[in-house]
């Protein structure tokens, strides 16, 4: 049972220019799951390892219960840490991996031995309590890191990136496993990782960090809907939002040479010139009445009960990484997706566009 | 262009009791980007090192253009790699990576020159020529490596896991990249992973392994509407078909505490053991008191979809675990955790396969 809280938190490194966490201020509730999520060199692990007391803070507090952690050494801050590589002791069996940090911290024996079968019966661990981890599975092993800071009972879990030693298929399944466990202890989570699916399936919260700065914390479904800027609009979603520029004119938007039309309060918003315009893979369909968007499709991506179609915009002439490669994904029914170098026009459903300024990145909201 | 067939191609690795890969039957088209996926042990690298002619082929014959190559050494077989750990040479600039194996064979600097300008200018490396891989980003170092294959101007492609280097956002990025290159090129190239998404995205056609054998080789749509088994559809999607133990009654297949009525000519088969296939879009949430009841474990978001995972009420009193089952709703109608819902089977979704073998019953 505890909260934590970041109070305008920076961490500078030596000889570094700037700062790998920026000023970051947030609150986590009790028994909340929260994503830590960002591009390599966001800061997001820095802010973990800083909670754990493995790194020192240079401005700032940070709270845990209300109360600052910065003068207790880690291992009095009551946190438990799940790390990317498991880090279990290979010549002990799983009860005694389990146990170990128990029996450091000198419980009795009957009181570790009580914990462990507890943890062994959450994890499904029960059966291979006297297996060396060399003899587990990948999965297993991940359970057993779990059950290591399980058993400490802590005020908070720390977990940096538990899953990406896990196959594409068991990394699926695990983050499933993790968060209705989490749910179930209701221990205060903070969770890192580059994975924004990761991040939108299990935070009940999730934090999006750029360079050291905290760009936006909500619920998943806000992050997707109602991004306040174009970095989290582009971050948050498989495959990405489309983001293309436009001009605003008196008739809408202006994107090649198609107008498309923007909501009322939107245009009153936004002035005239160039914007940034994000519309997701879904908020576009393809139409035939000659009033959308031209484009020619590159590539269709069959994910069976949908389709994304790769499409180059015929008036937009924009590199990409690839040169060759097209730039404006379409969500569609696998069973009406068009062909490799058909023709096709892209309808947008109005109400689901969002404007960017387009120096800032930063959202126009009506 | 060329067409690469394996006609019963087996290895066994000495000392173990099965093979590594077993009778393996397989053509893929000229121009064509087939992909091998499976679980580990599956037999999928170990079917592109046969090709490549780094490992031993025990049976079976494998042809380039109905020839046989098993008698050629790897380098006569005018095919390329892309491996997983990219391999550059760090003290060599992306120019001299590029243009090597073209060197080591005699090919003139000119012709080497003219053949890098060229893949660089697909790969938009042209600003980077001059610089070492620890230059570059993660995505870079990868069209590298591409482009090392791309200059040997080769008749088949390999790549073995080529993306499993980059981050999750990079990498759906890069395989849209990677398959619109290979279209472009048109040249036949076989793709190993274990990632079945990657699988689906960019096959032209995949190949689904498991223990050595070959399950099922199909366009991406065929495999994820009409596996032939129940191991190919659990493999293929992502959140997994549901596979729900079931039994058939006369009005239906009983699952858990519900019976749901069933098409097909199944329904004869009274008291047979099966395993019911459903995928997460083939529910559809539904009134209380019909169809499937089952309690919210947890809820995924995904932005456009959800993901609602349930456990099966009154499955308990099947001896087997609890079942879960995973079911996609709108983001905008997601239940909350821990409440009672039930699920509609959408007409016709459902599959059947033998409880015991696993072979799909139609």
């Amino acid at each position: 049972m505890a909260t934590v809280t970041y109070r305008g938190v920076s961490r500078i490194y030596p000889k570094a220019t700037t700062k790998a966490v920026n000023e970051l201020s947030l609150e986590i509730r009790d028994a909340e799951l929260i994503v830590l999520v960002g591009p390599s060199g966001c800061g997001k692990t820095t802010s973990l390892r800083m909670l754990a007391g493995l790194e020192p803070v240079d401005e700032g507090d940070i709270l845990v219960g209300g109360q600052s952690v910065l003068r207790l050494a880690p291992r009095q801050r009551d946190i438990a840490m799940v790390l990317q590589n498991y880090a279990l002791y290979p010549h002990m069996n799983v009860a005694d991996n389990l146990g170990f940090a128990l029996q450091i911290a000198k419980l009795k024996k009957a009181e570790i031995k009580a914990r462990v079968a507890e943890v062994a019966k959450i994890l499904d661990l029960e059966d291979y309590l006297d297996r060396k981890p060399s003899q587990l599975s990948g999965g297993q092993r991940q359970r057993v890191a779990m059950g290591r800071a399980i058993v400490r009972q802590p005020r908070v879990f720390l977990m940096d990136e538990p899953l990406s030693n896990l196959d594409a298929k068991l990394r699926v399944a695990t983050r499933s496993e993790i968060a209705a466990l989490q749910r179930r202890l209701a221990v205060t989570t903070v969770y890192v990782t580059h994975d924004q699916v990761e991040a939108m399936t299990m935070g009940d919260r999730v934090a999006v960090l750029k360079d050291g700065v905290l760009q936006q914390v909500d619920v998943p479904g806000m992050l997707y809907e109602s991004p306040v800027n174009a970095f989290v609009a582009g971050f948050i979603g498989s495959p990405a939002m489309n983001l293309i520029e436009g001009t605003i004119g008196s008739g809408g938007v202006t994107i090649g040479s198609t107008v498309l039309p923007v909501p009322r309060p939107l245009m009153k918003a936004v002035g005239p010139g160039r914007v940034t315009v994000g519309l997701r893979p879904e908020a576009v369909g393809l139409a035939g009445d000659g009033a959308g968007i031209p484009a020619v499709v590159s590539l269709v991506e069959e994910l069976g009960a949908e389709a994304y179609i790769y499409a180059q915009l015929e008036h937009t002439v924009r590199g990409t990484m690839l040169g060759a490669v097209p730039d404006f994904v379409v969500r569609v029914d696998p069973k009406s997706a068009p062909r490799v170098g058909s023709r096709i026009e892209l309808h947008v459903k109005g109400e689901s566009m969002l404007l960017f300024d387009v120096e800032s990145g930063v959202r126009i909201t009506a | 262009m060329a067409t690469v067939t394996f006609e019963g191609a087996t290895r066994f690795y000495p000392k173990t009791e099965r093979a590594a890969v077993n009778g393996l039957d397989l053509e893929v088209r000229d121009g064509e980007l087939l992909v091998l996926v499976g679980p580990s042990g599956c037999g999928k690298t170990t079917t592109l090192r046969m090709l490549a002619g780094l490992e031993h082929v025990d049976e079976g014959a494998i042809l380039i253009d109905g020839k046989d190559v098993i008698n050629l050494a790897p380098r006569d077989r005018d095919i390329a790699m892309v491996f997983q750990n990219y391999a550059l040479y760090p003290h060599m600039n992306v120019a001299q990576n590029m243009g090597f194996a073209l060197r080591m064979a005699g090919v003139p600097k000119l012709e080497i020159e003219r053949r890098v300008r060229a893949a660089a200018v697909i790969l938009d490396l042209e600003e980077y020529l001059e610089r070492k891989p620890r230059q570059l980003s993660g995505g870079q170092r990868q069209r590298v490596a591409m482009g090392r294959a791309i200059v040997r101007e080769p008749r088949v492609f390999l790549m073995d896991e080529p993306l499993s280097n980059l981050d999750a956002q990079l990498r759906v990025a890069t395989r849209a990249e990677i398959a619109a290159l290979q279209r472009n090129l048109a040249v036949t190239t076989l793709y190993v992973t274990h990632d079945q998404v990657e699988a689906m995205t960019m096959g032209d056609r995949v190949a689904v392994m498991k223990d050595g054998f070959l399950q099922q080789c199909d366009t991406p749509r065929t495999l994820y509407e009409n596996p032939t088994n129940a191991f190919v559809a659990g493999f293929i999607g992502s959140p997994a078909m549901n596979l729900l133990e079931g039994t058939i009654e006369p009005g239906g297949v009983r699952i858990g505490a519900t019976v749901v009525p069933v098409a097909n000519g199944l329904h004869k088969a009274v008291g047979k053991s099966v395993i019911a296939g459903l995928r997460p879009e083939s529910l559809a949430l539904a009134a209380a008191g019909t169809g499937i009841p089952a309690t919210v474990r947890i809820v995924e978001e995904l932005g456009a979809e959800a993901f609602v995972h349930a456990s099966l009420v009154g499955a308990d009193a099947v001896p087997q675990k609890p079942s879960n089952i995973i079911a996609r709703v709108e983001p905008r109608a997601a239940p909350g955790k821990g409440e009672l819902v039930h699920f509609q089977v959408k007409e016709g979704s459902m599959l059947f396969f033998d409880a015991a073998s696993g072979e799909r019953l139609r």
